[in-house]
């Protein structure tokens, strides 16, 4: 049996699945929020990449290195936030985030 | 034949028991440790399917970089991870509910298209035969999608000053070296000549007021 372009987009799909259910069920702790974002990013990578190479066309690939550029920053600026936030108010629970709560 | 298809099956069926780790276990440091595990499988399937270079890219960016920022910022936060897991049995079933609901629509999109005969006509910028993957890849990179790259390395300016920017303390009780003072030193400033009596010392002598 050949492995073939839908083997690997049910991977992303359950991947990004798995990145959707851990963003539910870890609604109080972010590090696991963003833990799970990076999930779903490369779930998306997956996906790009899959279908760069069956298509045969390498943009596909260089999108993907974009996103992986685009999660890094995405990871460094949420934790940097991250600890600002537990700096000012100890605790890194999401529910207490209501400063801007009119 | 069977061989890539067994470690297709290895690579794909650890990726996804470590993403079911990730969001499931108890201790978020566990929880890196298994997002590690995802991407380095994750890079295994990169390699099955021949982008080579995005499989490195992976384990260096995401082993090397985001996973050690991760374990850096969950050991430097003293936080209650168990007060944090109330309530996760709470959320189980409507998590349950909607990761099924949307895993049966993205199968049965999966399962239900076909590709257009046209989209083998219109690509942009085929893979080519006779390179490797790393240098088919540069030779569209650095060319048709340098703006692209250019960007890419923007964003990451942006973020490496924001994330300093947003952690940078200025504490007012540390010594900080200042040019202006140093070179503003002259030696009336800095020495003072005195004749000291015999068994006297320099009691007289406010010291702070040299030494500056």
């Amino acid at each position: 049996m050949t492995i073939g372009l839908g083997h690997y987009l049910s991977v992303g799909a359950i991947l990004f699945t798995l990145g959707i259910l851990g963003i539910f069920l870890n609604r109080k702790n972010i590090i696991v929020i963003l833990m799970s974002i990076e999930l779903i990013l490369l779930a998306v990578n997956v996906n790009l990449v899959a279908f760069s190479t069956f298509l045969g066309d390498i943009v596909g690939q260089v999108f993907a290195l974009l996103v992986l550029t685009v999660a890094a920053a995405e990871a460094a600026i949420g934790l940097a936030v991250l600890v600002v936030y537990f700096r000012n108010r100890g605790s890194i629970a999401v529910e207490d985030v209501n400063l801007m709560k009119g | 034949m069977i061989l890539p298809a067994l470690f297709f099956y290895l690579f794909a069926g650890v990726c996804v028991a470590s993403a079911v780790m990730v969001i499931v276990s108890r201790n978020p440091v566990h929880s890196v440790l298994f997002l590690i595990l995802a991407f380095v499988n994750a890079a295994g399937l990169f390699v099955l399917m021949g982008a080579e270079f995005l499989a490195m890219i992976l384990v260096v960016v995401y082993v090397g970089a985001v996973a050690v920022l991760f374990l850096f910022v969950i050991m430097m936060l003293d936080v209650d991870f168990a007060e944090l897991r109330e309530g996760f049995l709470e959320y189980l079933p409507i998590g349950l509910v909607i990761g099924a609901v949307f895993l049966a629509e993205l199968l049965l999109v999966g399962g239900g298209w076909v590709i257009n005969a046209g989209t083998a006509k219109s690509i942009t910028a085929a893979i080519p035969n006779n390179v490797s993957n790393t240098e088919a890849l540069g030779l569209v990179l650095y060319t048709r999608y340098i703006h692209y790259f250019q960007i890419a390395g923007m964003v990451l300016l942006v973020a490496m000053i924001g994330a300093i920017v947003l952690t940078l303390r200025h504490k007012v009780n540390v010594k900080r070296q200042d040019i202006n003072v140093q070179n503003a030193r002259t030696p009336e400033l800095a020495m003072s000549v005195r004749k000291v009596a015999s068994g006297q010392g320099l009691q007289d002598v406010d010291a702070a007021e040299w030494v500056q």
